[in-house]
């Protein structure tokens, strides 16, 4: 096997992957997903050397870019088992490419400047924010309003073009980036604030409209949104519905869900659905909003939300507290809940990696408890209309469970300047980790008692080799795992996965709490969810997409949808 | 060496400052106070001296409306010994003000008296002038560093002014206004607002102090900035040229 392979080197070398992929045929059929690289040698370039190699077509398998290169000398045949930035599946050559015609056709119904061809900002398109993820699509397309995005769809069905559709591109689990040369549609043009009914809250807006800027719309209106993320900057609200994204100060709301009551959204044939009901109760047949939300984009595409927002109330107070260790956190977890009740609005866990890497890395910020290290850190917020009584109740459950000993120390925010540079420390982790190197993330939800024994266990697998840092919404049982590395090292990821994956799986866990599933964790969909659900979920994605041209690759295993006939040519 | 530290309850900095309908003020029901950045800095510079060994007691003083007690709260969190509430429920100006700290300097005898320079909402940066000139003290304002020294009884300040450092040598006793750059004040730990609690606030009215509150200012109209009109997007440098020419005439 090794001279074939090195005969095919010399003589073919971008082809080498293709065949050693017919060695292993069987291994890549299910079960097992794996990649194949070959490095180049001093005489000849292989696939890997090429650049852009990962799209190339026949490439097979390959990964992304932005891995470090294969050291050494030579040639190597490079395996992976169960790699999440690996599992690259093949395009699927059902999908039509595009033509001049398609352009002409696109350029007729969105004008000149709906149609981007301009390869540098299709090369920001094409990557997601990590750098992770890179497709090679051709064309973007950003239409202006629902007709529009119908009558590309339409044309798309009709055509068998792939699809992804983009809002911030803020995602982190590549379902926003074309995997090969999807068409991008893009709706950052469509961000108009189309109704806000001041008497019951609800808004009525575009996909488009970026997070932070209906956050201050609302909060000029006396209202807030119920949803806050880190990315709110960049990201939009209708890639928060298609992910159903998780959030920081969201304890009674758990996910974002429940603040929707109605979206529209394009169908893959153009139809176009208004399931836009501002009403707060609506229990007339199925409530098909919920398979919109979370779909990743799959199903359809959102064009307009409407969400029931909370009116905002006056008074905010924020702690930021230590802990000796995960038992005090998980004790001050439920007391908070008896104590503080309906006042409590987050809390919030980093451990002392975390907090040790944002000061490292992040400047302008100071540790608010420097006098001692503490190997847990808790944000407490509470909101609620009466400023002094607020006050006073979490001051004295602080202070009571400092007595007991569930503290070890703590600050209280005296304005709001020093509120935001508390939230700023927990928000400003993922920031952190990107300064800080290569990093692999996980979300997951967990049983809270059982959440960080992963944490150690995983520290004890990897030893010295890399720094694991965790935090997340203990609220809501949702632990952020996060290994950082100098760089991305296979042995390492063979230390994590699949083993994170099979340990959360075995508490009845979930993979992905917030993130999605997207290109990263399609194939993983079965460690959370039962076969028969997943065929469920093939069958839904059959009836709505047919072609199977809405963000391909992602959200379901390609094999499933291929038993069920979406993928056949 | 005592030292008094003047706290002004304000609008919270991160609040969106709103103008009531009537003109006559900014909106304050239902907003989030807090304690005004430059008066924090004031009292962190006086917490530090007296963590250095250099002043016996720190003493928080604030005139206005009964919640004021909650900044001063606030004060005591981040370790000032005690503090005095002067109440007055109306509008207060400076001179007024400035006449009530030389009440209470003439009443506590305090080695030194730190303001900040200015507080966030009237942007008056008069407060600590007039007092300086009502007892007659030497002044340092705008103070970026302060060293004092004790033995010699003088206070060492650089002040930031235009262009450059200003270094003043100033005799105690003596007010000294505080700048942003001096320090970055600390946190109220729960240990320290626990101890806080304990600690006293005493009461006092204009009148105990034998001061009367009238003022030579009316305000006649408090209104919002101009909104800034929306941009436009030009296909050509020709037409901004043309543009700035004929119409902003600015070349």
């Amino acid at each position: 096997m090794e001279d074939t392979t090195t005969n095919k080197q010399i003589s073919s070398p971008t082809t080498t992957v293709a065949a050693l992929r017919l060695f292993f045929h069987d291994y890549f059929v299910d079960g097992y997903d794996t990649s194949i690289l070959v490095s180049s040698t001093r005489f000849s370039k292989s696939e890997r050397g090429y650049p852009g190699f990962s799209n190339r077509k026949g490439s097979g398998i390959g990964i992304p870019d932005s891995l470090p290169r294969v050291q050494g000398h030579g040639y190597r045949i490079h395996c992976r088992n169960i790699a999440s930035m690996t599992s690259k599946p093949v395009r699927n050559q059902s999908f039509a490419m595009i033509n001049c015609d398609d352009i002409s056709y696109f350029k007729k119904i969105l004008g000149e400047r709906g149609v981007v061809l301009e390869e540098e900002k299709l090369d920001d398109a094409n990557t997601d924010w990590m750098r992770k993820f890179k497709g090679s699509s051709k064309l973007m397309l950003q239409p202006r309003s629902t007709q529009e995005v119908s009558q590309i769809l339409d044309y798309c069905n009709s055509r068998r073009l792939a699809v992804v559709p983009q809002g911030g591109n803020t995602g982190l689990v590549g379902g926003s980036v074309p995997v090969f040369d999807e068409v991008i549609i893009n709706v950052s043009s469509m961000n108009n604030t189309i109704s806000f009914d001041k008497d019951s809250g609800i808004l009525v807006c575009e996909a488009g409209c970026i997070l932070e800027n209906l956050i201050s719309f609302l909060d000029n209106e006396g209202y807030i949104m119920p949803l806050d993320l880190g990315a709110k900057g960049s990201c939009q609200i209708g890639g928060n519905v298609s992910t159903n994204a998780g959030a920081c100060a969201l304890f009674d709301t758990r996910t974002f869900l429940s603040g929707i009551s109605g979206l529209e959204v394009v169908l893959a044939n153009g139809t176009v659905l208004d399931m836009l009901g501002t009403l707060r109760k609506d229990n007339t047949g199925y409530d098909l909003k919920h398979l919109f939300i979370g779909s990743e984009g799959s199903l359809g595409i959102v064009t307009k939300v409407s969400i029931l927002t909370p009116p905002k109330l006056s008074s905010v107070n924020l702690a930021f507290l230590a802990c000796e260790d995960y038992t005090s956190c998980q004790k001050l977890l439920s007391e908070a809940k008896r104590k503080l009740g309906e006042i409590l609005s987050a809390f919030e866990f980093l451990d002392i990696n975390a907090m040790d890497l944002v000061l490292k890395h992040l400047d302008g910020l100071r540790n608010p408890l420097p006098s001692a290290k503490h190997n847990f850190y808790i944000l407490i917020e509470t909101t609620g209309s009466m400023e002094s009584h607020d006050k006073e109740k979490l001051e004295s459950f602080l202070l009571q469970s400092m007595e007991n000993g569930l503290l070890n120390d703590g600050v209280l925010a005296q304005d709001v300047n020093q509120a935001s540079s508390f939230w700023r420390i927990r928000e400003g982790i993922p920031e952190a980790l990107m300064k800080a190197g290569a990093v692999y993330k996980y979300d997951l939800s967990l049983p809270p008692e059982k959440m960080y024994n992963l944490v150690e266990e995983m520290r004890e697998r990897l030893g010295t080799a890399a720094n694991v840092v965790a935090y997340g919404h203990l609220g809501d049982g949702n632990l952020h795992l996060n290994i950082s590395t100098r760089q991305y090292n296979d042995s390492i990821l063979s230390k994590i996965e699949p083993f994170v994956y099979e340990w959360t799986s075995e508490q009845r866990g979930s993979i992905s709490a917030e993130h999605g599933l997207g290109l990263m964790k399609a194939n993983k969909i079965h460690y959370s969810k039962s076969a028969e659900t997943v065929q469920l979920m093939a069958a839904i994605k059959k009836l709505l997409d047919p072609n199977g041209i809405l963000n391909p690759y992602k959200v379901l295993p390609t094999s499933i949808l291929s038993q069920s006939g979406v993928d056949e040519p | 060496m005592k030292i008094m530290v003047a706290i002004k309850r304000v609008i919270d900095y991160a609040v969106k400052i709103r103008v009531k309908p009537d003109k006559s003020g900014v909106e304050t029901s239902n907003v989030k106070m807090s304690m005004n950045p430059f008066c924090e800095i004031a009292l962190e510079e006086a917490l530090r001296i007296k963590e250095s060994g250099r002043a016996s007691e720190v003493v928080a003083v604030s005139v206005g409306p009964s919640q004021c007690v909650d900044t001063l709260r606030t004060g005591l969190a981040m370790g000032a010994d005690r503090a005095i509430h002067v109440e007055f429920p109306g509008t207060l100006y400076p001179l007024s003000i400035a006449k009530i700290f030389k009440a209470l300097v003439d009443a506590e005898k305090p080695g030194l008296l730190l303001l900040g320079k200015q507080a966030i909402d009237d942007d008056c940066n008069q407060t600590g002038q007039m007092v300086a000139g009502l007892l007659k003290w030497p002044q340092g304002t705008f103070a970026s560093k302060v060293v004092l020294d004790e033995e010699n009884k003088v206070v060492t300040v650089d002040r930031e002014v235009d262009g450059g450092l200003e270094t003043l040598c100033l005799d105690l006793p003596a007010v000294i206004t505080t700048d942003l750059r001096l320090n970055q004040p600390r946190y109220a730990t729960l240990p320290n607002i626990m101890k806080a609690k304990s600690k006293v606030i005493k009461k006092l009215t204009p009148q105990d102090l034998k001061v009367e509150i009238k003022s030579d200012l009316e305000v006649i109209q408090v209104t919002e900035p101009p909104k800034r009109k929306a941009g436009v997007i030009l296909s050509s440098v020709d037409e901004l040229i043309d543009r700035l020419k004929n119409e902003a005439r600015v070349i």
